[in-house]
């Protein structure tokens, strides 16, 4: 922006070290779950090694691989779920609003940013009652209810992209109300769409709290179950890595794909 | 297109569409609105029941009558409180504060022409999309072990000795860990607020011969301002509800050295089995998060000089 050539070229270097060493943990997870048992907390550290996938191997068979369909299952259905129940509401905020609507958006806000432990308590006592502790109703339930401010806010930013003369032009033509939602609003969002289901899929693959209080073993998530490799005390680096690997590369590479509405969907479309 | 939407864009459609006053369509909030109140507000009301009545979890027997504000005087008076309630603004704070200023220099530096930018900045959003739970597993045993850690390791190999981080500085190896986590939360948001600053003013600044500093603390940073409130204000309430890194690499402890408002919960609710100090507790966290609430929505609500 302002800056003599070497000096350019100097704070490229210096980006590209920064990077480089806050990068190092994941690449050092990414190597390590390659390594024996043996070698994985050898020091100083093998870069030159025998790759084995013995690890991953055993990352993708049971436990690991029962927590991670608890995982797919939870994180699949509540977002559906958030994006059927809010895509409507979306609609409604961005072409029908009324006096009311803005506070409803900042109260549906509101929601998305209360403590976790306001509401823990009564939540693990009603579960208990219902019988939901440790099933994936409890934790599907919840995650729509976590997701559905993001889909909300998200949504109707993007809707509002929309002229409304187009639906107006498709109501005079007949269209019904689903049918208006089918061929005219979805195609129109289909990218917006596709970003705030990436973003409900990262927020509700990575929860823990609800995971970890709600849930034993028979529903419990990735998140769960990573957590109790926190004791291994070296004895299982290379295959907490692995399972770790395993487990974040879906979000990782979803967080990557939509980069660019990445900020907008973490600050409820308050910067884009 | 506005850099910041706002509800003025609510105004512009709200007049194409006023002939539709009882518009069906209206209703359409409706699903949402009740889902968001059952899952959200109900239990919110049970907090404030639970935590006027005497309740041990383990203790069925003795029933659960009603104390009225017992379990709030109780807190008051509870000589743990002040070290937890201090631990919490430690680690929110530091947390906010290493993570803007990190956040910043990385936004300042990613805001340049130069090769491979879209990858470094791929790299550096990476650690807030790995799973908390994955991130604290391998920060506590692959880093911070103090015989085979990383860093223990190394300081070793160089002859300065093991430090066993996690029992000599919990709060700072967790602050590390967590700042390493929202550092590219705030890059990005400020780098949003850098890519809406026209070049022009900072062209014309620079032709009047000032220097980077003056351009920074003139021009970059009174735009910015809008951005870093909501930065912080968001990460402060993330932050405050920080779990599952604490009970995965330090259990709260040593002692109660680590221990904040939600660890706090937690530990009342599901191992001391008190569930109505536990949610009277739990109040407190929705009383100090909601003054934080209230303030971003005022900061949304306030409408931006730039926005068209």
């Amino acid at each position: 922006m302002f800056e003599h050539k070497t000096t350019g070229r100097l704070l490229t270097v210096a980006t590209y070290i920064i990077a480089i060493i806050l990068f190092f943990p994941i690449f050092w997870m990414v190597l390590t779950s390659f390594k024996t048992e043996a070698i994985a907390f050898a020091f100083p550290p093998k870069l030159v090694f025998t790759p084995t996938l013995d690890n991953w191997r055993l990352a993708l068979s049971d436990p690991f691989s029962k927590h991670l369909t608890n995982t797919v299952i939870i994180v699949g259905i509540s977002t559906i779920a958030a994006l059927v129940i809010g895509l409507p509401a979306a609609y409604s905020f961005a072409f029908y609003p009324t006096k009311r609507s803005d506070f409803t958006l900042m109260w549906m806000m509101s929601t998305r940013m209360l403590p976790p432990v306001g509401v823990i308590v009564p939540l693990f006592v009603i579960f208990r009652d219902l019988n939901l502790n440790d099933r994936h109703l409890g934790l599907i339930l919840l995650y729509t209810a976590m997701n559905l401010p993001l889909v909300v806010w998200m949504m109707r930013s993007f809707l509002l992209d929309i002229p409304y003369e187009t639906l107006e032009a498709a109501r005079i033509d007949g269209a019904t109300l689903l049918q208006e939602m089918r061929y005219i609003v979805l195609p129109l969002v289909r990218p917006g769409l596709m970003a705030t289901a990436l973003l409900s899929v990262i927020f509700a693959w990575n929860e823990f709290f609800f995971a970890f209080n709600l849930t034993a073993s028979d529903a419990a998530p990735l998140s769960v179950f990573l957590s109790s490799f926190k004791t291994s005390e070296g004895l299982f680096w290379a295959k907490m890595s692995a399972a770790g690997t395993v487990a974040v590369l879906p979000v990782v590479i979803a967080g990557w794909v939509a980069q660019r509405q990445l900020v907008q969907g973490l600050t409820m479309g308050a910067v884009k | 297109m506005t850099t910041v939407q706002e509800s003025a864009a609510l105004s512009a459609s709200s007049a194409e569409a006023a002939t539709a006053k009882l518009n069906p369509r209206r209703l359409l909030v409706g699903p949402a609105l009740i889902y968001l109140i059952i899952l959200t507000q109900v239990p919110l009301l049970f907090t404030i029941y639970y935590s006027t009545l005497r309740w041990r979890l383990d203790r069925p027997n003795l029933g659960r009558p009603f104390v009225g504000i017992d379990n709030f005087t109780r807190i008051a008076t509870d000589r743990n409180i002040p070290e937890i309630l201090l631990n919490t603004v430690v680690l929110t704070v530091s947390v906010v504060v290493i993570s803007l200023i990190v956040g910043m220099v990385l936004a300042l530096l990613l805001n340049r022409h130069f090769a491979g930018r879209n990858i470094v900045r791929t790299l550096l959003i990476t650690p807030f999309l790995v799973m908390p739970a994955v991130t604290a597993v391998m920060w506590k045993n692959v880093f911070f072990n103090a015989s085979i850690g990383l860093f223990s390791s190394t300081l070793h190999w160089l002859g300065l000795g093991r430090v066993d981080w996690l029992g000599q500085f919990p709060m700072e190896s967790l602050i590390a860990i967590i700042s390493w986590q929202w550092t590219p939360f705030m890059m990005l948001i400020l780098l949003a607020g850098l890519q809406s600053l026209g070049h022009d003013l900072i062209e014309a600044a620079q032709i009047d011969g000032a220097g980077p500093f003056k351009i920074f603390r003139y021009i970059i940073l009174p735009h910015l301002y809008r951005y870093i409130e909501i930065g912080v204000l968001m990460e402060t309430l993330f932050i405050l509800s920080v779990f599952g890194e604490i009970f995965i690499v330090t259990l709260g402890g040593p002692g109660n050295q680590t221990t904040n408002l939600s660890y706090a919960v937690f530990k009342t609710a599901f191992e001391s089995f008190r569930i109505g100090r536990a949610s009277a507790l739990g109040l407190f966290a929705v009383v100090i998060a909601n003054i934080f609430v209230l303030l971003f929505i005022r900061v949304l609500r306030h409408q931006p000089q730039e926005a068209t």
